[in-house]
């Protein structure tokens, strides 16, 4: 028997979980917890705002693909939480929030930095807890753990109040920490019924989600697009998953995805999705996508088949699994010849277009490509939302699962810095680059603190425009140029805000060779801020606009242009 | 995969289906928040603790049309939720039985 209080059990089962960093800021109702923590072999990072620590805490999750930790007070720490956890719960990250609580009896009171916590996080977590007494901490804490890296992976909150960490309690043996549960099996029928499909149709497509890099199954996604002699398309969540230049990679699909990736959508007979929810920013107008194909499709959560388009083959289970049994009984599929043919000249039809790097040194797309060319193979690239987020997107070139952190589902401004230091804690040998925005920097800027700090080796390569670029272009394509509250009119200087906060700062010269300038500061060890001027008119193309289907693209005027004087 | 879910037989506008749940405060909140942040459509409930209390069984009167089984999915879901099934010998009546004429005034 040993005598724990509820903030040191919360400790001790966290340590047993095999939690070693977590990130968070402390305050009042929280304060016992942070005094537990005192001599813990957990670190603990102090972020700057406790949305920065929910970041930081993802970053590591998305690296590593297990839960992370970050933890905040009662009130404005909890509800600074909550975009954190948002964009958790929609890119299916394992997240363990804690937060304090006020004691008890002043529940239901509006006590000084009381909010209804539990209540704000059942729509945007997995699970959630209110803990009621330090018993109930055994049982939580592992169940956390469990549901958050069990299944579709997805955001858990606890909750507890001050009183539960004061309160003592005699334990007579602790819990087993949490672990994954196994997924259930998928029968071997679907999967011989889904072989024939494959194996019988003449124009298959794969279409690769974020699941099939959860799920670790990259590789034989790889191995089943061969067998089958298969294109692959991928959303922006499963970038990483082929190599950027396998020759069967159609690279993204969707509303910045290549206008031949989205054609050859249009022509498939068969498209398997594995581990895709068919996002808006996917499909297009859902009635007009694949409309010729029959969908098949794997995927770990049952609630998604069928959710948004009719599916002919369901398969529930973990892809990985399912990839690995489906390729065992393919027999050698067709060679489809004039399939890839049709594939390849595509994607040679419809190139991204990219002024030479000669004379446009600093468009988006030529900084990003020498960014592709300096970094090592595993360098963790994160990025923040916006113009420079599709453009990283469109030609980045990825070649390894969990190299692209990103907010898919919520797009969240100020996710790439906080989830930068995140990876970069959990990854402390890998190169870790942010590619933001002058617009998305600002949102978690406090979290250059935190790096001075740490001193870890995190570049941020920031597109500056003086604009919310995207806010922008879609107002010049679909507002009739009418630019409101998307110019700012005051910009400040970038590199000397690195430098304010302990970092080195850059800015590229446009007069010199900035390209070299870039490769410069890169070879420079320790943080460092680079502020990269952009053309403020360059657009992301191909677009589909909002809400239309994926046949309407947008390309760029100049390849218009080109095209017409064929 | 779990069988598709049958249609009611008879009362096609309609559908009850019967939960049993962790018995715990918040698992209505569960339950309710996700018919209205999925514009689900909610229209009664009945909901009565099973044996020693530690679970509850809960009949929902929701709509019977096509998205019934992602609504069945959703509430599969959700990890208070421990089994759903259609409850077709169940009229939307059950629900109303208890109200008595007259009680608008």
């Amino acid at each position: 028997m040993k005598t724990y209080t509820g903030a040191t059990l919360l400790r001790t089962l966290l340590e047993r979980q095999g939690i070693h960093t977590i990130a968070g800021i402390p305050g009042g109702a929280i304060l016992p917890f942070y005094d537990a923590l005192h001599g813990s072999r957990i670190r603990h990072v102090l972020a700057r705002h406790e949305q920065g620590a929910g970041f930081i805490a993802q970053g590591m999750a998305r690296v590593t693909g297990h839960a992370a930790v970050c933890v905040a007070t009662s009130g404005p720490g909890a509800t600074n939480l909550l975009t954190a956890i948002a964009d958790a719960r929609l890119d299916s990250v394992p997240l363990v929030a804690i937060t304090g609580q006020v004691p008890q009896p002043l529940i239901g009171t509006d006590a000084f930095q009381e909010v209804d916590t539990y209540g704000l996080t059942l729509p945007i977590t997995k699970h959630n807890f209110l803990v009621r007494s330090a018993a109930e901490l055994l049982e939580v804490v592992p169940l956390a753990f469990q549901l958050a890296e069990s299944g579709r992976p997805g955001p858990v909150l606890i909750d507890v109040p001050k009183d539960v960490l004061n309160a003592r309690i005699d334990v007579a043996g602790l819990p087993e920490r949490g672990h994954r549960t196994s997924v259930a099996w998928c029968p071997d029928e679907p999967i011989e019924q889904l072989a024939t499909l494959l194996v019988g149709c003449e124009r298959p497509v794969l279409y690769l989600g974020g699941g099939v890099i959860g799920a670790g199954a990259a590789e034989l996604a790889r191995t089943l697009a061969q067998r089958l002699n298969a294109p692959v398309v991928a959303t922006l969540m499963a970038l990483g998953a082929m190599e950027h230049d396998d020759p069967l990679f159609m690279g993204m699909l969707g509303m910045h995805g290549g206008k031949g990736t989205n054609l050859l959508l249009q022509e498939a007979d068969l498209v398997l999705a594995v581990g895709a929810r068919f996002d808006d920013r996917a499909t297009g107008k859902v009635a007009e996508f694949c409309p010729r194909a029959m969908i098949a499709h794997i995927d770990i959560d049952r609630a998604e088949i069928g959710k948004i388009k009719t599916t002919a083959l369901g398969l529930q289970g973990d892809a990985a699994d399912i990839l690995r049994r489906l390729v065992a009984q393919l027999p050698d599929a067709p060679a489809r010849p004039a399939w890839r043919r049709r594939a390849m000249d595509l994607k040679v039809k419809h190139p991204l277009h990219c002024p030479a790097p000669a004379h446009h040194p600093l468009h988006p797309l030529n900084v990003i490509r020498e960014l592709g060319r300096q970094l090592p193979e595993d360098a963790i690239v994160t990025t923040d939302v916006g113009q420079h987020q599709m453009w990283v997107a469109q030609a980045y070139p990825f070649r390894q699962p969990r190299t692209l952190l990103t907010s898919g589902g919520l797009g969240t401004m100020g996710f790439g810095l906080p989830a930068a230091i995140g990876a970069a804690l959990a990854a402390p040998d890998r190169r870790v680059v942010c590619v933001s925005g002058d617009g998305s920097i600002l949102m978690n800027v406090q979290e250059l603190a935190t790096l001075a700090e740490l001193q870890l080796p995190v570049a941020i390569v920031l597109f500056n425009n003086s604009n919310l670029g995207l806010v922008r272009q879609q107002q010049e394509l679909f507002y009739g140029g009418r630019y409101e509250a998307s110019r700012f009119a005051h910009a400040p200087d970038f590199a000397a805000v690195a430098r304010a906060f302990g970092l080195r700062g850059v800015r590229l010269d446009r007069e010199g060779d900035p390209l070299a300038q870039l490769a410069a500061a890169l070879a420079e060890r320790g943080p460092c801020l680079i502020d990269v001027p952009i053309d403020d008119q360059a657009n992301v193309y191909p677009m589909v606009p909002p809400g239309a289907a994926n046949l309407q693209t947008i390309t760029a005027p100049e390849l218009e242009l080109a095209t017409a004087h064929e | 995969m779990a069988p598709a879910l049958e249609p009611s037989h008879g009362h096609a506008a309609k559908a009850v289906l019967e939960l049993r749940v962790r018995n715990h405060p918040g698992t209505m909140s569960h339950i309710t928040g996700l018919f209205a942040r999925r514009a689900f459509n909610l229209e009664a409930i009945a909901c009565a603790p099973v044996g020693d209390g530690a679970t509850s069984a809960m009949l929902l009167l929701v709509a019977n049309e096509p998205r019934l089984e992602q609504v069945v999915r959703q509430l599969e879901r959700l990890y208070d939720v421990l089994s759903v099934r259609p409850r077709s010998d169940l009229t939307p009546e059950f629900f109303t039985r208890w109200i008595h004429d007259g009680g608008e005034r």
